[in-house]
């Protein structure tokens, strides 16, 4: 019970991807719902360190890497995205983009 | 021991963080409860060795992503409380944890067979920076530049959708144009 396995850090990263799944299904407002996606993106950047530590191998700390580039390029480019969105409906609800709805 | 204490605690931190940002209704407390979260899960980085990527998680999460949320947040109406119309959370959380069962098993399959060999096996007598910088220098060259390409591409992209006026080009204008939206804009 005191020794701390890769089993933990899995069993943990489980249940932050799945509080980020929640929120991803759950949220209606587009800012709150990238949250959530960064919380899965953290998410597997845990299991991904656990892994390289566990199995004494550093490709898992390059793909959490990786990973922190994708997120970071992904806000920059989401957020630009969202406020000429903004700037055009005066919301960002997700209920509201449904413009194409039959 | 310690490990464990610590394991335990910023888990327990780092979990209580993510669940306020998934369920608050405020989004000031959602963009704080997941800086926060940020910084505790840098925490773990560093019990697990990797103290190139904990240092990076922090200045990157913390220090970019979060200013840039907070930046956006000031575009957007937040101050008043966020209204959402909500469906059945009972079959949203059933298949959230569904779903995330099912990645987990698709992650572990693999491990439980027992196959995983260490491509680039961890040196020993250096520290985890010169580790990195090794293997990222070697190996991971060309992702490395593609991923420096990417930014680039992330930065111009948000300049462009961010600004103003960014479908007009002074350059290619002549100066009767130029003059024309000068005008314009102290018109409106």
């Amino acid at each position: 019970m005191m020794e701390i396995g890769l089993n933990h850090y899995l069993v943990l990263s489980t249940i932050l991807f799945a509080i980020g799944l929640v929120g991803v299904m759950r949220r209606k407002n587009l800012l709150l719902l990238f949250f959530a996606t960064e919380i899965l993106l953290n998410a597997v950047n845990i299991a991904f360190a656990a892994i390289s530590h566990y199995y004494g191998d550093l490709t898992g700390q390059m793909f959490a890497f990786f990973v922190i580039a994708i997120a970071a390029s992904e806000v920059a480019v989401g957020l630009g995205l969202l406020i000429v969105w903004y700037k055009r409906h005066g919301s960002i609800d997700l209920d509201a983009l449904t413009t194409m709805k039959g | 021991m310690f490990e464990a204490v610590a394991f335990y605690l910023f888990a327990f931190l780092t979990i209580a963080m993510f669940f306020i940002t998934v369920t608050t209704s405020h989004a000031l407390y959602a963009l704080t409860a997941l800086a926060a979260g940020m910084i505790f899960i840098s925490a773990f980085f560093f019990i697990l060795g990797a103290d190139f990527l904990g240092a990076i998680q922090i200045i990157v999460y913390t220090g970019a992503v979060m200013a840039l949320y907070a930046f956006g947040m000031m575009f957007f109406d937040t101050t008043r409380e966020l209204k959402e119309k909500q469906g059945n959370k009972f079959i949203v959380t059933g298949l959230a944890t569904l779903a995330a069962i099912l990645v987990v098993v698709i992650f572990a399959a693999p491990m439980v067979s027992e196959n995983i060999v260490a491509f680039y096996p961890a040196i020993d007598g250096v520290g985890n920076t010169q580790q990195v910088g090794l293997v990222l220098f070697t190996k991971y060259l060309i992702p490395f530049e593609l991923a420096a390409v990417m930014l680039l591409v992330a930065m111009i992209a948000g300049i462009v959708l961010a600004g103003k006026k960014m479908d007009l080009s002074i350059t290619l204008m002549n100066d009767a144009e130029i003059e024309e939206e000068k005008n314009k804009k102290v018109l409106s």
